[in-house]
């Protein structure tokens, strides 16, 4: 097995960004499909600071990763009461049954 | 095999098992629990990569404040008479298809890119460093995302407040 190096990095990085994909796209809660969104920010964080250590001296990428965390927050915030007002009006998070835009 | 590598391997599995383990459990709880343990994992790789602050930002903000906002999400948002808690999931085939082909193209071209790779130097303590670019060339960046955080706390507690009637 050879050394951990830079491509440890961004292998582990690409399956917790499909993984959290793949909750995305498949599941039917609301709740789980920010779960996922929030995996995939954690596998770009990690890209971003595998990248400041093995290619860069500056600390660019781990800044960058800093403000990643704080929209995150941000979203998950404003995401989650969204999900609360479907609920209150939907009685449901189920993003299937919440079409009532469609034609 | 080093101590690095070790350390490694041991937080690349647990976040990759616990993150698997949030996306094919159906159990709303276990699917917030595996995100939890993937997210603490994460923290330990960002160690590994010598970011000590944003390895405590990461276990700050997100196992403490997201995964907590996340359940109460979960709390208020399921019935709790009848089956409750329970998750299903749609077009299950479709997306491994799309998730796997996605997986071998990044795989690939993480194999045949030629990374400008440094040898890295001694992890050194990053968060003079952080807070003296924050608070110079990234001043305004900084304000922009105070503003953010605002502007998302006030919209938040607005929308989810009951209507007064």
């Amino acid at each position: 097995m050879m050394a951990v190096g830079l491509n440890h990095f961004l292998v582990l990085s690409a399956l917790l960004f499909v993984l959290g994909l793949l909750a995305v796209l498949t599941k039917k809660n609301a709740v789980t499909v920010l779960m996922g969104i929030e995996l995939i920010l954690n596998a770009a964080n990690i890209n971003f600071i595998a990248f400041s250590r093995y290619a860069d001296t500056d600390l660019d990428g781990q800044l960058f990763a800093l403000f990643v965390i704080i929209t995150a927050a941000a979203g998950a915030a404003v995401a989650l009461a969204i999900v609360l007002n479907i609920y209150k009006q939907m009685r449901s998070v189920n993003l299937d049954e919440a079409d009532t835009l469609a034609g | 095999m080093s101590y690095f590598d070790l350390t490694f391997y041991v937080f690349a599995i647990g976040a990759v098992v616990s993150a698997g383990m949030m996306v094919f459990s159906r159990n709303l709880i276990y699917c917030a629990v595996g995100l939890l343990f993937a997210l603490a994992s994460i923290a330990g790789i960002y160690v590994l990569l010598g970011a000590d602050f944003l390895a405590a930002t990461q276990l700050l903000v997100y196992v403490g404040g997201i995964l907590a906002l996340l359940l109460f999400g979960i709390m208020l948002s399921v019935k709790f008479t009848g089956v409750e808690l329970r998750t299903g999931t749609l077009q299950m085939l479709p997306g491994l298809i799309i998730v796997a082909g996605l997986f071998l193209l990044l795989l690939r071209m993480i194999y045949r890119a030629e990374w400008a790779v440094q040898t890295p130097g001694d992890m050194l303590p990053t968060t003079t460093t952080i807070g003296k670019r924050i608070m110079t060339d990234l001043l305004i960046p900084f304000e922009i995302a105070s503003i953010l955080l605002l502007i998302a706390l006030i919209g938040a507690a607005y929308m989810a407040r009951r209507e007064r009637s």
